[in-house]
């Protein structure tokens, strides 16, 4: 395997708060194209870590590197602009704007001669409803507000805005902690669809069944590291429960 | 899939796709749809003020033959032009889950910093910029405090609210100032056709603001701001920002107002005018906003504006007397805030 098939590499990230080390030297990879696992117990340093790849915290020290560059992510704008984005587990959704409203906040497409610009609704609609429709089955209409929207349906919106912005890698975090097992297996086909339009998903997750089936490379923290790695072909739950707490040394 | 980069404005549109928002349905089934909903209390709740306002105008003209008279509906629009003006200001600032309670100090230091002007010889559109500059900047103090401040938005606008009114008191030392000016009573009694010109620039005032509201950026900025600031802010809305502006443009709606005040009394007092802060208010709540936030809207608050001035209004015709006027519109404003519990949410 050559570097260029890494689509991100985290070296030795460390983050403190206080007296607290949250991170103490992690490092993880990503391969292009494919589904990594974050998996850990609580404390371990998953959430920080994914914090500092989206752009939420800047580490101590250590590099991130992607596509083979290395850079600095100041803010999630600035982990954004360089293709990173995170499905925040509180999805970051507006319940009183429609879905296509929800996709586009931030971002909007407007249309206008020189300073007056209006809203290009009819693009913005067309637009969210098309990467909806591309990702997920059951979709709802791009003008219901979200609050009327099920846990699975809200989940779906916030990992197609989130994959509509032409981003290399998308962060999960806990996609389907609240959702029934019903609206799981929608989620999980939308993180599949994802993965095979070309997206590299980081995925955290506490359910090892769904890692085995949605991931193709699994990574363990422990204590601020991330103490192993595992192809999710050649591992069991069984493993993955002993290396993370500690049973089984990598 | 490919995902495609949503900033390229310029993707292809049906001519005819299938719509299915529900104002592309018929009329006649859109009247059927209609009916069916006003079994639901939530209709009652959504609509409450142009229903409130039918009614009142069928008992009022049923109580008084003057009542829908074309000179008292002429002279209703002109009452209700500076409550309009107030309560689509006041609706912006709801919308973000904010309160402007300095909103008609507001307008009383616009309307001093008129007669100020005016009195120091300026012609009266350099003396209107100074109404409008006075206003905004209590605007602009507004929006610090509450967004780069982190002050309450209650606490906050009720500094102002006593600092603006006593500002006006000091510097007119309590005294009204006459102002005699053509344009000014051009403004008040000129009309196109039979609409008079304050009912127009409010109606601009309230076209305008629906269109930055529900055609912006900036209006949705301020609908996601209210709706939930921590899900904008992860999407990139500059939350600060958005708050000071709204402030500023109440503020800046409250000195326009202030000129329609000016040339209705036909001078600058500096009075407190509490019922325009409180009807303000009352107009939005009667026009379905929650005080929540995140839930826009223009034409209810402008409705429920008239429904005040025609309840004002009506109880004038009928010769009520003026102390049952606060006790009218507190009930009304009790009731539509009990009905907004059955909103759709």
């Amino acid at each position: 395997m050559t570097t260029t098939d890494l689509v991100l590499t985290a070296e030795g990230l460390t983050k403190s708060f206080g007296g607290v080390h949250a991170l103490k030297g992690a490092s993880i990879t990503m391969r292009r194209g494919e589904v990594t696992a974050l998996i850990g117990d609580n404390g371990a340093g998953k959430s920080t870590l994914v914090r500092c790849l989206s752009g939420i915290h800047r580490p101590d020290s250590g590099t991130i590197t992607l596509d083979g560059e290395e850079v600095q992510l100041d803010s999630p704008l600035d982990a954004r602009a360089h293709g990173i984005e995170t499905v925040q587990q509180n999805l970051a959704l507006v319940e009183d704007l429609t879905v296509w409203q929800n996709f586009f906040v931030g971002r909007e497409l407007t249309r206008g001669v020189g300073p007056v610009r209006l809203l290009d609704r009819r693009a913005m609609r067309e637009q969210a409803g098309q990467l909806l429709s591309g990702l997920a089955v059951n979709v709802p209409p791009v003008t219901s507000r979200v609050r009327r929207l099920s846990g699975g349906q809200r989940q779906a919106v916030a990992i197609a805005r989130a994959a509509g912005w032409g981003s290399a890698m998308v962060i999960m975090d806990e996609p389907t902690a609240a959702l029934g097992v019903q609206e799981t297996a929608r989620v999980e086909e939308v993180i599949r669809r994802l993965q095979d339009s070309g997206v590299a998903v980081l995925l955290i997750s506490h359910n090892f069944d769904q890692v085995l089936r949605l991931a193709q490379h699994v990574w363990v923290m422990r204590a601020g590291l991330a103490v192993a790695e595992r192809r999710a072909d050649q591992t069991s739950g069984d493993e993955l429960v002993a290396l993370i707490t500690g049973a089984k040394a990598a | 899939m490919n995902p495609t980069a949503p900033t390229s404005a310029s993707a292809p549109t049906p001519t005819a796709g299938p719509s299915r928002t529900p104002e592309a349905a018929p009329p006649a089934r859109r009247v059927v749809a209609a009916l069916a909903e006003a079994r639901h209390l939530s209709f009652w709740a959504e609509n409450a003020a142009p229903i409130g306002l039918v009614v009142l105008v069928v008992v009022f003209s049923i109580l008084s033959p003057t009542f829908l008279t074309l000179g008292n509906l002429t002279a209703m629009l002109v009452a209700g032009a500076i409550l309009v003006i107030l309560a689509v200001a006041q609706s912006f600032v709801i919308t973000t889950g904010g309160i402007d309670l300095s909103i008609s100090a507001t307008m009383t230091i616009g309307a001093v910093g008129f007669g100020l002007a005016f009195r120091a010889g300026l012609p009266f559109w350099p003396a209107a910029a100074v109404a409008l500059a006075s206003a905004t900047v209590i605007g602009l103090v507004n929006g610090l405090l509450i967004a780069k401040g982190k002050v309450t938005d209650f606490i906050a606008t009720l500094g102002t609210l006593g600092v603006a009114t006593g500002a006006a008191l000091i510097l007119t030392d309590g005294r009204p100032i006459s102002v005699f000016s053509t344009e000014l009573l051009t403004l008040t009694t000129g009309k196109i056709g039979f609409l008079p010109y304050p009912f127009l620039l409010a109606a601009v005032v309230a076209v305008l603001a629906w269109v930055v509201m529900f055609r912006t950026r900036y209006g949705l900025h301020v609908q996601a701001v209210g709706g939930s600031e921590e899900a904008a802010v992860a999407n990139g809305v500059k939350a600060p920002r958005v708050r000071i502006a709204v402030y500023v443009w109440a503020a800046a709606l409250a000195g326009l107002a202030s000129l329609l005040l000016v040339a209705r009394i036909g001078a600058a007092e500096p009075a407190i005018n509490t019922t325009y802060l409180l009807n303000s208010i009352a107009a939005v709540v009667l026009g379905g906003v929650s005080l929540t936030g995140g839930r826009a809207k223009i034409v209810g608050p402008v409705l429920g504006a008239l429904l005040l001035t025609a309840l004002t209004n009506g109880l004038t015709l009928l010769a009520v007397s003026q102390f049952y006027q606060p006790l009218a519109v507190g009930l009304v404003v009790v009731l539509a805030a009990l009905l907004t519990r059955y909103q759709k949410r």
